[in-house]
């Protein structure tokens, strides 16, 4: 055997060393980010949720300014727990749409009155459809979409008032 | 008093292994005989770590919460097993256990290995101290298993439930015995290279810890799958995942180097090649346990990430294989090749099995680390999953099963008997098989299909090595290897038939509805809140008929409180052509009960196959160690002075 070739097994070692010691110092983050970040919604159209508010469909989103879209289900605590960060940005200005997610109006309208209402429009998702097609593995998540109907952002899980300054920069720049 | 004994045990032994280091240097440089002496420290060493590890397990049984380890991983209303399992069901005690296997395997060396060369089991247990001695290191400085609590507290945080299972109990205990057995491989090879004397009588003293370490992770592999499958709910054996990987990487390792150990054992030839896979399935052995152990990549065996224990796993891994890789680079060209073998023979078949068995290694290897060396050098996030390892290993495992059935009948050197002719009646089961599959499941696919043919193939070649002989007076060894052949094909035939026929319905049911899946209908009666001991629990009722066949099922959702987890306990039934497999999801807004429902034929070949493999596994070891016992060799001393 030649000399080159016995010194592959080292240089091997070398190369999964140096990989693992990278990972060591840089441990994962559990975001993963959507492949949908960068590129239109889906087409969608979702009748509205609650009788009181209009419906969404993707067309909503094109040509009025960024917004937040929040994935939410009143049977979902995590949701309840994020409620007051989503008013709080509410109140600072910021337009929020939202899909309910197998979820019932009485129910909706109950979760509003509790824990306040951040959102303009409700679509209602019985069977998690849009949800799916949105790239959305859970409940709560929040998308960032531009004036143009455009991903811009995923949050996976409920969003904590540390997310509020990042939130707001990130909407003043696609305005 | 437990703990400091456990402690200075600890140090006593990681003095003893400096020493017998420091021993086989001397031996090496100069012609003292040291052998005597280290012998002697080696079996101590080895009762010292005994030592340690049965303070550690007093202090667990006797719910000792004033050590730090006992307070965070048990607790005194668990019930006394686990209390026991639980020394080594955390990070610390599992690396005690390791060390203390590693010494234990060194003082057996010390003892038995005395077919071997003097000097080469001189340098042998001379490594397997530095081996030691850096785990010795490792427990006490970065993770110390006795350290004290003060004041004590009253009772212990660890009572996860989850953790309290008999499978988990013993599984890692089984792999770790495994892993460890592959470090006597990995010493003796360092020891030959060190003294040259790479030779049948190494590969002869290296092939019962190899094919002891092999049937214990066999076993260990196999009940980890069925653990996997009947407590994660979804009805799969193999996830693919890289806590699973890690396990399976020195497997693969380890049985590439069982067959080329024969080689070297029989013709003296492979010699460098077993070498290099003595120190790879070692190194896989490392490298899994730093998987495991780091927690950098997810998994559902997802541990803590802790940086500095990972590092320091890290760097002995760098340092024990990067030298042993060094000595491969600098004496391998020094190693002369033995007898030489034409193309058809035994010795090319076992090569071409350790190519296959290197391919797949080299495919699971890449699968695993891949995602983490493009997210290292672009950034970009991926995962590899089923697909990639199914769609590329598959087809490798299904070529490597036809020529297992070959291999064995070839004869050393060079074959001139008509092989082939033998293998016409297994050859034409295969082809009936295919047929069968094709006429009476068209819609079969590829994979499945093939493996079921191969399966019925092998089924039948692997018994040709004990046809026309006398069964009876044909080698234990030769017929472990028989039986483990045959076990291939069992487990194949069960991978292919839970591939190719399982049925699956997941659903949202309401109570009173009726379901179908495969030949069974399966009625919800009921679902009803029950409580266990330290849970809640919804049970359902399932009333399953097949033809003139009616069972009950009750699969269950455990809700726990300390800490809130949820469970699936799936229920299993098993016939004697399949599991029907029944697991309880969430209740569904619509007022239903999700249902995941699977009707699974012939899944339980894939674990009676892998124990078939491991009990043929078994009778080849038994075999071996009779035969050394009776054939009373000269001692070594004799020989040599």
């Amino acid at each position: 055997m030649s000399r080159g070739l016995r010194l592959i097994p080292i240089l091997l070692l070398v190369w999964l060393v140096g990989g693992l010691a990278w990972r060591l110092v840089k441990p994962p983050s559990p975001a993963v980010p959507s492949q949908l970040v960068e590129r239109a919604v889906p087409s969608f159209d979702l009748s509205p949720a609650v009788p009181t508010k209009p419906g969404l469909k993707s067309a909503d989103l094109r040509g009025s300014g960024p917004r937040l879209i929040n994935i939410f289900g009143s049977w979902c605590v995590p949701c309840a727990a994020e409620a007051p960060v989503l008013n709080e940005l509410k109140k600072r200005g910021v337009v929020i749409d939202a899909i309910a997610v197998r979820d019932t109006p009485d129910a909706i309208t109950a979760f509003l009155d509790r824990y306040g209402d951040p959102y303009g429009r409700i679509g209602n998702d019985p069977r998690s459809n849009v949800q799916i097609d949105l790239g959305s593995s859970g409940v709560p998540e929040t998308f960032v979409v531009d004036g143009q109907g455009i991903v811009r952002r995923q949050y996976i899980g409920p969003l904590s008032q540390s997310n509020i300054p990042g939130v707001m920069q990130q909407l003043a720049e696609l305005r | 008093m437990i703990a400091e004994a456990g402690f200075a045990a600890l140090w006593l032994a990681a003095a003893l292994a400096a020493y017998q280091f420091l021993l086989m240097i001397l031996a090496l440089r100069s012609d003292v005989d040291v052998a005597r002496p280290m012998r002697g420290v080696a079996v101590v060493q080895g009762g010292m770590t005994l030592i340690a590890f049965g303070m550690l397990m007093l202090a667990f049984a006797r719910s000792d919460m004033s050590v730090a380890l006992v307070f965070e991983n048990s607790n005194s209303a668990k019930p006394f097993i686990y209390k026991v399992a639980g020394t080594w069901g955390n990070h610390e005690g599992s690396m005690l256990l390791w060390v203390t296997i590693l010494a234990i395997a060194g003082a057996f060396l010390a003892l038995f290995g005395r077919r071997l060369g003097e000097r080469t089991l001189i340098a042998g247990l001379g490594s397997q101290s530095l081996l030691a001695l850096g785990f010795y290191a490792f427990l006490l400085i970065a993770s110390n298993p006795f350290a004290r609590l003060f004041p004590s507290p009253a009772d212990g945080q660890g009572l996860n439930p989850l953790l309290q299972d008999p499978g988990l109990a013993f599984h890692p205990p089984t792999l770790y015995l495994g892993y460890v057995g592959l470090s006597v491989a990995f010493s003796l090879a360092v020891g030959a290279l060190l003294t040259g004397e790479v030779d049948s009588r190494l590969a002869r003293a290296m092939r019962p810890w190899v094919l002891g370490a092999w049937i214990l992770l066999t076993l260990g592999i196999t009940a980890g799958s069925y653990w996997a499958y009947y407590e994660l709910g979804w009805g799969g054996y193999w996830f693919w995942d890289p806590v699973e990987n890690a396990s399976l990487m020195p497997w693969l390792a380890a049985t590439a180097l069982l067959h080329s150990i024969n080689v070297l054992a029989a013709r003296g030839a492979l010699k460098a090649w077993t070498m290099m896979l003595a120190v790879i399935a070692f190194s896989m052995s490392m490298v899994g346990t730093f998987l495991v152990r780091s927690g950098i990549l997810t998994s559902v065996h997802a541990f803590a990430i802790d940086p500095e224990r990972g590092t320091f796993l890290l760097v002995l891994l760098a340092l024990y294989v990067g030298a042993a890789f060094i000595l491969f680079a600098i004496r391998g060209a020094t190693l002369k090749e033995g007898a030489p073998f034409e193309l058809v023979s035994r010795e090319s078949g076992l090569v071409i099995n350790n190519l296959i068995l290197s391919v797949v290694l080299a495919i699971v290897f890449l699968g695993t680390l891949y995602p983490l060396f493009v997210e290292a050098l672009s950034g970009e996030k991926l995962s590899v999953g089923a697909p990639y390892f199914n769609a590329v290993a598959g087809p490798f495992g299904l070529v490597l099963a036809v020529l297992v059935g070959v291999g064995p009948l070839l004869s050393w050197r060079r074959e001139r008997r008509a092989v082939l002719g033998q293998l016409k009646v297994p050859a034409l089961l295969g082809v009936t098989a295919l047929a069968v599959t094709i006429i009476l499941a068209p819609e079969l696919a590829i994979l499945p299909r093939l493996g079921l043919a191969v399966a019925a193939f092998l089924a039948t070649a692997s018994i040709l090595p004990l046809v026309g002989r006398n069964p009876l007076r044909a080698p234990l060894a030769t017929w472990g290897m028989v039986i483990a052949h045959a076990g291939i094909a069992v487990a194949l035939a069960g991978i292919a038939a839970n591939a190719g026929f399982t049925s699956e319905r997941l659903t949202v049911a309401k109570v009173g509805e009726t379901l179908t899946v495969g030949p069974w209908t399966v009625l919800l009666q009921n679902v009803t809140p029950t409580a266990g001991k330290n849970y809640s629990a919804l049970e359902a009722e399932l009333r399953a008929a097949r033809g003139a066949d009616v069972i009950s099922l009750t699969p269950q959702t455990h809700y726990y409180s300390d800490p809130q987890t949820e469970t699936n306990e799936s229920s299993i039934r098993t016939f004697w052509n399949g599991q029907l497999y029944t697991v309880l999801g969430k209740p569904d807004p619509s007022g239903g009960w999700q249902l995941r429902l699977w009707w699974k034929p012939f899944v339980t070949l894939i674990w009676a196959g892998g124990a078939l493999i491991a009990l043929g596994g078994a009778l080849a070891l038994f075999g071996r160690l009779w035969r050394l016992r009776r054939r009373k060799e000269p001692d070594w001393r004799a020989r040599y002075i």
